[in-house]
């Protein structure tokens, strides 16, 4: 693309609010009433970190694999693709994570949730955020419950449910999980501040959060005299 | 023909009556203007409707029906020019719904686009973008943005030779490589060249609105709104009374009418969403235009807000 200092990010947006928040609501009174059981997944991935019983690392990895790709064909596929060319792109992305997921979670040691400590709390916050704090901003912005993004329904509080689980986990090939969910979180802040949306800090927020528990993690670890 | 003392009496009488309808009476009577493309002096209405963010909208059977409805208005006001890109998202599809719906108007004039880096890919999109659309062939094809420009120019001239499309054409928008635009013009036959031109943004009038009257090209111009940013600015501001004295009742309609009445505009093509504002725009296509006087007082008033 020449002259590309030239361009905005408003240039590259090719759709209008109302399009965007209808294609939520139809996707919501299509699946409807799966988010319940979405919803019901999300709070076992929540029991299964904070109890820890045999297997549950490979249990929530599988949780989570099915949900990326659900919703990767769901959303991304079938209907944001329909307005955004770049979602096209954005749907194996998610098959991808999926796929890592459900690899490095059967890997002996891939994943593990032993993290507490100011990042294991930092990784509760987002992982509740996304299962309760997020459906609740489209009734708050006054868009009505019928537009609301759920966890396993809508890609924002999978990703970011996510990201609060990788931050409760440690693993040697923990790094291989981060880069969809954080280049996700930069692209849908982007779109919705490009469109005006004021929650376009959510996922901006939650990649925050989640950089600082890693960041002292890191600190942490390197400041023990263990290690 | 020779004008008599009864003819001038005659048509002075008819413009008095015209004057005293009511000014919505007149509206839906006057047509919009219309303008020859120079190629073949084919008349097209001088204002066209465009489709960008508007008409994506997906697989919404609502917003798809209204999209339809905005359509029909277009048509409904005389209407002809419904310009697209496969770079619109689901717009052309959205296109094709709403042309069936109102049973294929005879009156549309297509213009589309080819958007590909690749060469290889220009004619398969085109022809994909063909039965989106749902239409035997295009009136009118643009390499969008010059994105590949070379070899889609050459294989569109093939079309046209062939009788696939009727007319052939480059864009770009908010003022991009000029220079490279001025290159096409001056050494390849095109019939129109799309660019973006309002009260505001008028780097086109230097070289290439000139040169487009030169060399016989016919001119579209996109984004005269500013993707509505211009509106939105103005609306906070009184419309000045003068504008009147050349019917503009509405911000939209002042700018449109600064944009239709430079000589060198072929076509201006608003996009919308909204079935009043299709009306709007078509009406400012009626009536008298400001002169080269007027012009700069709107330029000017513009400018001092």
């Amino acid at each position: 693309m020449s002259e590309w200092w030239t361009y905005r990010a408003e240039d590259f947006l090719l759709f209008s609010q109302r399009v965007y928040w209808r294609m939520f609501e139809l996707h919501n009174a299509a699946l409807w009433p799966l988010h319940v059981l979405t919803l019901a997944t999300g709070l076992i991935i929540i029991l299964l970190i904070a109890w820890r019983p045999r297997s549950s690392a490979r249990w929530i990895a599988l949780i989570l694999a099915m949900l990326w790709i659900f919703v990767g064909w769901s959303f991304l596929w079938n209907r944001y693709a329909t307005i955004n060319w770049a979602a096209a792109y954005a749907a194996p992305a998610f098959v991808v994570e999926g796929v890592l997921l459900l690899v490095i979670g059967s890997l002996r040691d891939g994943l593990a949730f032993e993290r507490r400590g100011l990042a294991g709390w930092t990784g509760y916050l987002i992982l509740g955020f996304a299962l309760a704090g997020q459906p609740l901003l489209a009734p708050l912005q006054g868009r009505g419950w019928a537009t609301s993004e759920a966890f396993g329904i809508a890609p924002d509080p999978t990703v970011i449910a996510t990201l609060g689980v990788l931050l409760l986990a440690r693993g040697r090939l923990l790094p291989l999980l981060l880069p969809i969910p954080v280049l996700w979180c930069l692209l849908s802040g982007m779109t919705l501040s490009t469109m005006g949306e004021p929650q376009a800090w959510a996922p901006y927020a939650a990649l925050a959060l989640a950089a600082a528990g890693w960041i002292w993690t890191i600190v942490r670890r390197r400041g023990s005299p263990t290690s | 023909m020779r004008t008599t003392r009864r003819t001038f009496v005659q048509a002075a009488l008819a413009a008095t009556a015209a004057a005293a309808l009511p000014i919505s009476l007149r509206a839906q009577e006057s047509a919009p203007a219309r303008r020859p493309i120079p190629s073949t002096r084919e008349e097209i209405p001088i204002v066209g409707l465009g489709t960008w963010i508007t008409f994506n909208v997906g697989g919404d059977p609502v917003l798809r029906d209204e999209c339809a409805g905005v359509m029909a208005a277009f048509f409904e006001a005389g209407g002809r020019m419904i310009d697209s890109s496969p770079m619109y998202g689901s717009s052309q599809p959205v296109i094709g719904y709403g042309l069936q719906k109102l049973g294929r108007p005879s009156a549309l004039f297509s213009a589309e686009k080819v958007w590909t880096s690749s060469a290889a890919a220009g004619p398969p999109q085109i022809e994909q973008s063909r039965r989106f659309w749902g239409v035997p062939k295009f009136d009118l094809v643009q390499v969008h943005n010059l994105l590949a420009w070379k070899a889609h120019l050459q294989m569109l001239f093939q079309m046209k030779a062939a009788g696939a499309v009727r007319y052939v054409g480059i864009t770009t928008s908010e003022g991009r490589r000029h220079d490279l635009i001025e290159q096409i013009m001056r050494n390849e036959p095109i019939d129109f060249v799309q660019l973006s031109y309002n009260v505001v943004d008028r780097e086109a009038e230097a070289r290439l609105l000139p040169l487009a009257s030169e060399r016989g090209i016919a001119v579209i111009v996109n984004r005269p709104f500013r993707q509505g940013a211009l509106t939105d600015r103005l609306k906070r501001e009184p419309l000045p009374e003068w504008a009147r004295e050349f019917g503009a009742s509405t911000w939209a309609q002042l700018i449109l009418k600064f944009i239709l009445s430079h000589p060198a505009v072929t076509v201006a093509i608003p996009a919308t969403s909204r079935v009043d504002h299709v009306r709007e725009n078509l009406s400012a296509a009626a009536g008298p235009m400001p002169d080269l006087a007027m012009r700069q007082r709107i330029s000017a008033h513009v400018k001092a807000l």
